[in-house]
């Protein structure tokens, strides 16, 4: 990226750093106070009850009751929201949260969802278990298949979901070819961005109409906070808005601030995660005892080409295969590591290890961790932000050790 | 130097390999918490600690003498400044004021010529009615600093780049003149950061931050700190820390341990930006002159060459043509750089030294130590250059 100084009469729209330490705060804030307060209340006053009906009549963004969002919450979707180049973006307590709280805003006892097979396992047990409960009907197709994707829809679907780079195996979907069939079929798109991260890619610019994300991973980036966003078209999200002042998966604010707070080195921490992705990456694939890598920015990797065209960098999540071992022998490697430590999640400035087959897996029968492709000898690693010497330097240890 | 990781729950030592600076800010001190397995330590609050037995004290025994996430950050600290030890306080001042205690009445302070407001203030309203001699001297001009020593001198004190004229002060060279003549060297790190600069490597004996600024990083902790190499020179000023009180609440020290994550990556980026904006306004025939360690024709560009690491800081001072209302036009026409006191930030600042973080100098002093009324003080935060540039350029013209 070229940054010439320009003149004021060209300022030109400000750059993603800019927008992660700025991007909707008010200029003024309470106390001319540089930073956004905590603030704890749970209720807003109003100065009289004409102000109460203006703020009904003229839907005035401001405090009402905190399950209904906070100022401060309002800032940290306006800062997503322009971060993702959307119109609107509306923050849960989990991403989790904001799955359901879409979903159940969106579909109706009748309607179908179609997905793709790879993503996080309680999105996919969500939607199976769950969403059947209500009526509402899924499909599960083969990974980028977008054939099969169109094949499976018929008048009733209303969604059709994916993630981008997907969880665990790092699959990259064509979100322009994923958004045209949407558009082809009137059917709404979704996108769970949430190993992207907006400074990797943008999916809302080619056409898809949601995007999601647990910002409990890269948005956060400091594995200290959970949290959940839909970013998309306002008009669209408004249902989805009133539905959540009905769950109330809303967030504390005490999480909100320290979101927010996160967000100012989102774009140092992502290129920075980029970085030792690829570094790692590359040393794992390198290595004889490494069976295989998936990894987007490899080029190795069967969805390399798309991930090339259409994202910035490639995250900081890499998968890998070790060569001739059970599970107790890639555990060993697990257990031999020093600096990251064994979790699950992703995204954080520490790097964290996990064997999908323990850490998630453990209780799908074999055939079923088969069919979605988990092996016994499957590691997931989660660069963090620490020097990419040290880190290879320990996985190397890790992986030749006795 | 320990900088062992506490890499697994218990955080039991392993011989570890020497991590680098960025693997050590994120993990020394910041090992899972051993009861939960959290992979972030828990923010103690609590004010006391139960006692298994009257007079058989365990690791903490009340808040003001020591809590476990206050050492934390003590212990991470103290790593990357290479010491021994830390010591966390309710901010920069409270810090210093600690370090000052080493002095009694009778005694001799010398202190550069270049140095934070406040710091001043603590020096020539306070310790002075203790019966403390305080003498002023550039810290840059080594003979004249060492001729301002005495047979009564046990502290210097010296900031590297100074504030606001980010003079640059060769560390070592003062621990020889402090110790030749009897007396510790303290240095306040605040603008150059353990990432530049690590004064206890070379022979200072206190190092001290306002945690306010790069080491918090995001204007949301008020917090200072001081690191020591040698363990007797710890404990004493532990006492001290103990005996007076003004020691970081429990919130801030987890707010400034989180800001030590990213240190480095906002460190370099914030010194790459201020590189390009000193370069902007260097080239600008609007600005008089512009004080900036990385620009060859600094003063002391030489000698931050090899005392900074790779980099020169994020702070940087100009002075515009035009007489003082027109400084004062400038400093209020930016629309990113916010006016307001402090630095170190994500967010840019500018401020004017004579009228805000310097206004506590007498006059003369600010006048007989180059702080002009015509100074604008800047601190670079980590939007885009690009767009900070643009930003001074247009108020450049208010
Ligand atoms: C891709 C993806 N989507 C959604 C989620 C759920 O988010 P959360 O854990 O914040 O509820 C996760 C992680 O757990 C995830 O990895
Ligand atoms: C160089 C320097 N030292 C010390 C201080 C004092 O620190 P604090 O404001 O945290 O008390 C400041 C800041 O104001 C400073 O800039």
């Amino acid at each position: 990226m070229s940054v010439q100084p320009r003149r004021p009469s060209d300022p030109g729209p400000p750059r993603m750093s800019t927008l992660s330490v700025h991007a909707g705060e008010a200029r003024e804030k309470p106390a001319h106070a540089i930073t956004d307060p905590i603030l704890c209340a749970s209720t807003f006053t109003f100065a009289n009850t004409q102000a109460v009906i203006d703020y009904v009549v003229e839907k005035q963004e401001r405090g009402e009751y905190g399950r209904y969002g906070t100022p401060t919450e309002m800032t940290v979707e306006r800062k997503l929201a322009a971060l993702e180049g959307g119109g609107d973006a509306i923050l849960y307590s989990t991403g989790m949260a904001a799955i359901v709280g879409l979903l159940m805003a969106k579909l109706n006892s009748g309607d179908e969802v179609v997905f793709f097979d790879e993503c996080y396992h309680r999105s996919r047990e969500f939607c199976v278990k769950h969403l059947s409960r209500f009526g509402v009907v899924t499909r599960q197709v083969k990974v980028c298949d977008y054939d099969a994707m169109a094949a499976a829809i018929n008048e009733n679907t209303r969604l059709l979901i994916s993630e981008s780079p997907t969880n665990p195996h790092l699959s990259v979907v064509d979100l322009e070819r994923f958004a045209a069939i949407g558009r082809q079929y009137a059917v709404e798109t979704l996108i769970d961005a949430t190993l992207a991260t907006p400074y990797n890619v943008r999916p809302l610019a080619y056409g898809v109409d949601y995007v999601l994300h647990s910002a409990t991973k890269y948005l956060g980036g400091h594995n200290d906070l959970l949290a959940g966003v839909i970013i998309g078209d306002r008009e669209r999200l408004e249902p989805v808005r009133k539905l959540r002042g009905i769950m109330g998966a809303i967030n504390s604010a005490h999480n909100i601030y320290l979101l927010e707070r996160g967000l100012k080195t989102f774009e140092l921490r992502m290129r920075r995660h980029n970085e030792n992705g690829m570094a790692v990456a590359e040393f794992l694939a390198s290595h004889p005892r490494v069976e295989r890598v998936f990894y987007p920015g490899l080029p190795s990797h069967a969805y390399h080409e798309i991930a090339s065209r259409t994202m910035r960098g490639f995250g900081g999540l890499i998968t890998f295969q070790v060569r001739d071992a059970d599970w107790r022998a890639t555990a060993a490697i697990v257990d031999r590591v020093r600096v990251a430590r064994i979790a699950p999640s992703l995204g954080g400035v520490e790097s964290l290890i996990e064997q999908p087959l323990v850490m998630s897996y453990f209780e799908v029968s074999p055939e079923d961790r088969r069919r979605f492709g988990i092996h016994d000898n499957m590691i997931r690693f989660s660069c963090g932000i620490e020097n990419a010497e040290d880190l290879i330097a320990d996985l190397k240890q890790a992986i030749e050790g006795r | 130097m320990d900088s062992d990781l506490d890499t697994r729950n218990g955080g039991a030592a392993r011989a570890a390999p020497p991590y680098q600076f960025r693997t050590r800010a994120i993990h020394v001190g910041q090992g899972p918490d051993p009861a939960t397995g959290a992979v972030v330590p828990p923010i103690h609050v609590a004010s006391t600690y139960v006692q298994r037995a009257a007079g058989e004290w365990g690791a903490f025994d009340y808040s003001r003498s020591g809590n476990p996430s206050r050492a934390n950050l003590e212990r991470a600290v103290a790593d990357l400044e290479s010491g021994c030890g830390g010591l966390a306080f309710a901010s920069g001042m409270a810090a210093i004021h600690c370090a000052m205690m080493l002095v009694k009445s009778g005694d001799h302070v010398v202190a550069g010529t270049d140095i934070y407001g406040g710091t001043y203030r603590l020096l020539h309203r306070v310790l002075d009615r203790s019966g403390v001699d305080v003498t002023l001297a550039p810290s840059t001009d080594l003979a004249a600093f060492e001729r301002a020593m005495r047979p009564t001198t046990r502290l210097v004190w010296i900031e590297s780049p100074g504030n606001p004229l980010m003079t640059v002060t060769d560390v070592g060279a003062c621990a020889e003149i402090a110790h030749r003549h009897g007396a510790r060297l303290a240095v306040d790190n605040t603008f150059a950061t353990p990432v530049l600069t690590r004064p206890l490597e070379r022979g200072a004996d206190i190092v001290m931050h306002s945690a306010t600024k790069y080491l918090g990083g995001h204007s949301d902790a008020l917090a200072g700190m001081l690191a020591v190499r040698d363990p007797e020179l710890w404990k004493e000023l532990y006492f001290f820390q103990n005996a007076i009180g003004g020691v970081m609440g429990s919130l801030e020290t987890y707010l400034v341990a989180r800001g030590l994550k990213t240190l480095e990556l906002r460190v370099r980026e914030q010194c790459r930006s201020a590189a390009r904006v000193a370069e902007c306004l260097a080239a600008d025939r609007r600005v008089r002159r512009v004080l900036y360690p990385g620009l060859a024709t600094h003063a002391g560009h030489a000698l931050a060459a090899q005392q900074m690491d790779r980099a020169f800081g994020a702070m940087l001072s100009f002075e515009v043509h035009g007489d003082l209302e027109k400084t004062k036009r400038v400093a209020g026409a930016t629309r990113l750089f916010q006016l307001a006191v402090s630095l170190g930030a994500v967010e840019s600042l500018i401020e004017h030294p004579a009228s805000m973080s310097h206004a506590s100098y007498h006059p003369d002093d600010r006048r007989a130590h180059g702080i002009s009324d015509g100074l604008i003080r800047i601190s670079i935060g980590l939007e885009d250059p690009g767009d900070l540039c643009a930003d001074l350029d247009q108020a450049l013209d208010a």
